[in-house]
């Protein structure tokens, strides 16, 4: 029997390849915003090193600002609409997320907040993630580690060393003394997810929404009856 | 199939002339409003229970007890009782009581509450809620089923040799339902029970609860009550009717855009399209309500909100005319087509002493006929004294049991 024999379906054909869903959460406010550059800019580079690594990758852009008003109907309400709705299930199996927000008054964006304020607690749990954020000036570079990092580390994600801040001036000018240029800085945090991402299983996880907790029982626990 | 209105007591400026009736005026409007959904020829009255302003109802069967006395046929619910920050003893002997002056007319929906400070207000924590909405129902449940108790719980004063007073009217307790938005332990533990389930289905979309009440339905079958399709299912719905459908879209926008609840935020348009809110004429409402089945599956009790957001009473005596002369005899007919005889109605007072005594009925002729086997083979009496201890008319033991069940987070209380 030749190996050309073979079934596209048999079990014994070349083995399936990896695939991996990744995330990307723009909460740029202006068209075109230098938030969703950065953003696309990453997920060129993480899902080329995905690529490479034989991974299919699909990409999934969830630009905030066309979800602003559902995100503000659910503060209120309690639940998303449809298209909201989606975002959040799109996070929820996620292997890899990309979260850019600009920096407003020193730390995320109130959209950028508002956004993660509807998401389910434990939706992001080992999420692998990269933050980044874009800025008028460098001197805000630290509101990603003292404000957007604890807020993934809350929420369980896995946040990677390299968070990417780019300032204006970031996108015309060259490494210097005490930091690399924007390029590279974005290709660490690419190198960086795509291994977090690839050790992800996530997106093959079944989710049961009625799972009950552990040692649940419909009348009590405590000794009681 | 029930019909009705569930009330959240909500005292509430009318926006389109900054008027606030007075907590007087407003209780007293809603004497007149259950009065008049007996009138028209709904079944079912509810009130919710609040222990904070804007809402005036904390007492809920002072005011179904007068409601009762005012009224002949009209069954008397709530929406929800709070299982969690009330002493289940009080709850099982004031609905006690109310079950008897009300000759029978009552039953109850169990919610857990959302508003955070009302737990520690009654000594709670809400972080318990689940817990405490658990463990307070299986003493409710005991309570209105064995006559002397013994407890010993984590949530309350332990109880040794207690007997709750007066006991249920005819020895069969009001029924129950579990009103949950989102709570799977809710949905397990009206199926548990065989208790009905009620999805406030006010403020989330279909999808949801399509989810939650297969769920229960599912479990409801698992634990032995009935098949899936026999599960009690109530639904919560909202309406606002004029003859043009137009003119009922212009007169309600005003009070949906300064709604306590979902004032601000989503379009009418957006908010009818994702939730069963239906704005329009009468046969608009009927064909919204007609359909829930094919979602729902055939179910048992459908509650409108009806008076909230600060409508006039004016207003919504006339939409309970729209209701109670238009649409409910119209559903009603609708929804009888086709549907399988298997699947009960609503519970009663009246059909749940039925079942209990028929259960009743099948445990003695069950009984006689294992001791006429016994008896032929000669045994020694050991079957019999088995048979009778499984079916000496235990309500758990009865597949056909009812029993009852509550707890259920409603309209103005969103997790």
């Amino acid at each position: 029997m030749s190996a050309e024999s073979s079934t596209p379906n048999a079990e014994n054909a070349t083995p399936a390849r990896l695939t991996r869903k990744l995330v990307v959460v723009s909460a740029g406010l202006s068209q075109p915003s230098s938030t969703r550059l950065l953003a696309d800019r990453l997920t060129t580079a993480t899902v080329d090193r995905l690529t490479e690594r034989g991974v299919d990758v699909s990409v999934e852009v969830v630009e905030l600002r066309e979800l602003a008003h559902d995100i503000t109907n659910n503060l209120i309400t309690g639940f998303a609409a449809p298209k909201l709705q989606k975002a959040l299930d799109a996070l929820t199996s996620a292997d890899g997320l990309i979260a850019v927000t600009p920096i407003f008054t020193t730390s995320f964006s109130g959209l950028f907040k508002s956004f993660i304020d509807v998401i389910e607690p434990t939706a992001l749990t080992d999420l692998p993630v990269v933050i980044a954020a874009t800025g008028g000036t460098e001197r805000h570079s630290l509101a990603l580690d003292y404000a957007v990092r604890p807020l993934f580390t809350y929420l369980h994600a896995v946040v990677a060393p390299t968070a990417v801040y780019a300032a204006s001036s970031d996108w015309g000018s060259s490494a210097d003394a005490g930091s690399s240029a924007l390029p590279d800085r974005i290709e660490r945090a690419a190198a960086e997810l795509t291994a977090l991402t690839i050790a992800s299983d996530r997106s093959s996880r079944v989710i049961d929404p009625f799972a009950l907790p552990a040692g649940f029982s419909p009348v009590g626990g405590y000794g009681a009856q | 199939m029930q019909f009705g209105i569930f009330s959240v007591s909500d005292v509430t400026a009318d926006p389109t002339n900054n008027t606030t009736p007075t907590e007087h005026q407003r209780i007293k409007d809603i004497v007149t409003i259950a009065q008049k959904v007996e009138e028209v020829g709904l079944d079912v009255f509810a009130l919710g229970e609040h222990h904070n302003p804007p809402f005036f109802s904390s007492s809920p069967t002072t005011t179904l007890g007068y409601i009762a006395a005012k009224t002949d046929k009209l069954l008397l619910s709530t929406s929800t009782t709070l299982i969690t920050t009330n002493d289940p003893v009080k709850i099982a002997e004031d609905y006690a009581m109310l079950q008897h002056l009300a000759d029978g007319r009552v039953d109850l929906m169990m919610g857990r509450g959302n508003t955070g400070p009302v737990y520690p207000w009654f000594g709670k924590d809400i972080r318990e809620g689940i817990p405490l909405a658990i463990e307070n129902y299986a003493l409710l449940h005991r309570l209105w089923r064995e006559e002397y108790v013994n407890w010993e719980g984590k949530f309350r004063t332990p109880l040794q040799g207690f007997q709750a007073t007066p006991r249920p009217l005819d020895g069969v307790p009001p029924f129950v339902w579990h009103g949950s938005i989102r709570s799977p332990e809710i949905a397990e533990q009206a199926a548990y029970y065989g208790d009905g389930f009620f999805a406030n289905n006010i403020f989330w979309p279909k999808e949801h609860y399509m989810q939650l009440i297969g769920y229960y339905r599912s479990r409801f079958e698992h634990y032995g009550h009935g098949t899936a399709q026999q599960a009690i299912v109530g639904l919560g719905g909202q309406a606002f009717m004029a003859k043009n459908s137009q003119d009922a879209v212009n007169q309600f926008r005003p009070y949906f855009d300064n709604a306590p609840v979902y004032g601000h935020g989503p379009s009418l348009e957006d908010f009818t399209e994702q939730t069963p809110l239906t704005v329009g004429s009468p046969q608009q409402v009927i064909d919204r309500y007609a359909s829930m089945r094919e979602y729902f599956g055939d179910y048992q009790r459908q509650l409108f909100l009806m008076d909230h957001a600060g409508l006039p009473v004016k207003t919504v005596l006339e939409q309970l005319d729209f209701l109670g002369e238009d649409v409910v005899p119209v559903l009603r007919r609708e929804l009888a087509e086709n549907r399988p005889a298997s699947v009960p109605d609503g519970p009663t007072h009246a059909s749940l002493v039925a079942a209990r005594d028929a259960a009743e009925a099948d445990a003695a002729r069950e009984t006689l006929t294992v001791q006429d086997a016994a008896g032929e083979s000669g045994s020694d009496g050991t079957a019999d004294s088995a048979a009778e201890s499984d079916s000496d008319g235990s309500a758990d033991s009865a597949p056909d049991s009812t029993a009852d069940s509550t707890d259920a987070e409603l309209a103005s209380e969103r997790s």
